[in-house]
Formats: structure tokens, sequence, C-alpha cells
């Protein structure tokens, strides 16, 4: 569906900005604490730079840095560290998702480890939202077998 | 058959209609709500989880397990896409 096209000034403009976009979608996850933001929207800003990759250049380009393998894995590897956070706090005593027995493995206090806890599932969050919308994107724009 | 199922939508839309004038009022102060969770939310939140944003501690830690059903809703979402467009085989 996507064919190959060379354009100097799309490609070259989407080159220099996809980097910027991918650092800015990792600073609305991780400050998601003390500002708008977190785990969905940052993901959402990530899966977007990989989508901009693919419609700037092509989709072979864009399956060489992030193979559709690879998108299937971190699919399940959000959801995984997101509950597996929660059977952690689950293994150290505590409740499911009860973030503050996590003070046992980390070197922090319990108020602390909450925080620490929240930031871990929103990575996983951002991982998830990010994988699925390149999944959802590379299944609609690929038309070749796989 | 198409007259019962209208007459049926209007009337569920009627109890509906009637079953909001009991809300409260939008914002209100004295509604339930403003009155036990959400002061407890704002009061209790900085103390308890160091997280400046609020949003972020119900988000994540008051309401962990709504978040990781809305996670695993985004997951089953990106599988189900997965199985119904994309062409496996030959």
């Amino acid at each position: 569906m996507i064919s190959h096209f060379h354009d100097v000034i799309v490609q070259t403009v989407c080159r220099l900005l996809i980097p910027f976009i991918q650092v800015y979608g990792l600073y609305v996850i991780a400050h998601g604490h003390s500002s708008p933001g977190g785990g969905f929207q940052g993901g959402v800003i990530l899966g977007a730079s990989f989508i901009l990759l693919c419609l700037s250049h092509d989709i072979q380009e864009m399956k060489k840095r992030f193979s559709q393998g690879a998108v299937l894995l971190y699919c399940s590897l959000g959801v995984i560290i997101y509950s597996g956070i929660g059977i952690a706090c689950l293994f150290l005593g505590g409740k499911y998702l009860d973030y503050g027995k996590l003070h046992q493995i980390l070197p922090v206090d319990p108020v602390r480890a909450r925080s620490m806890g929240i930031f871990g599932i929103e990575v996983g969050v951002g991982i998830t939202v990010m994988a699925v919308m390149v999944s959802i994107f590379l299944d609609l724009a690929s038309e070749e077998k796989e | 058959m198409k007259l019962i199922g209208l007459i049926a939508v209007c009337l569920m839309g009627g109890l509906l209609i009637y079953g909001t004038a009991d809300m409260p009022d939008w914002g209100d102060p004295q509604s339930p709500a403003s009155l036990h969770v959400s002061p407890r939310y704002i009061e209790k939140t900085v103390e308890e989880t160091a997280v400046p944003n609020m949003v972020t501690s119900v988000l994540a830690d008051y309401r962990g397990y709504d978040t990781l059903g809305e996670t695993t809703v985004i997951f089953t979402a990106g599988i189900a896409c997965l199985l119904l467009i994309r062409r496996f085989g030959k």
C-alpha cells in the first residue's frame, strides 16, 4: 500500500524530527509524576514517531528497525511488566499492586517505593500502548503476505 | 416489531432521564463524591505516594486495578486487529 518514494525534503525533515519526538515521548512518560502525561500519552507519542518513520520512508525501512516479531513481543512485555510488579508486591507480603512493599527490594523508604512502583507501571503501559499502535498500523498498511 | 422496539427504547430513555433528576448538580461541593473520596485523595496523595501529580497517583495507585484492565483492553484490541487483518500463511 505504501510504495517506496524518494522525497529529500520529507525524508530529511522526518529523520531530524523523529529522535526529538521519541525523546519527548520518553519525557512525557517519565514526567507523568509531576505534570500532565503518563504511560498512555507518552506511548501514543512514541508509537506516532514510528508511524511517521513508516510514512516518510517506507514500511521495509521501519521493519528493519522495529520488526513485526519485536512489536508483538513489546505488546505483551508491557502487560507483563505491569502485572509482574503487582505479583512482586504479592510475593513481598502485600496485596496485589500494593507498591509500598517494594521498599524491601528497592533502596528507598515505603513512600518513595510507591512512587517508584507507579513509575514502573507507567513504563509498562507506555510500552504496550506504543507497540499496539505500531502493530495496528503495520497490520493495516502492509499488503504483502507474511 | 419495530414499533415495540421504538416503545421500549423510548421507555428506557425516559427512565434514564428521570433517573438523572436525582443526581447531584454538576460540580456540587455537597455531593457524596466531593465529601468523602476527593478530599481523601487531595490530602493524602503526597503523604502516601510522594507523587505531586494527583491524577497520576489516583490512576496508577489508588485505581491501579482499573489501569491494569485498561492496558489489557488495549493489548486485546491489538491482538484482535492482528488476528482479523493480518494474513497468515499463503
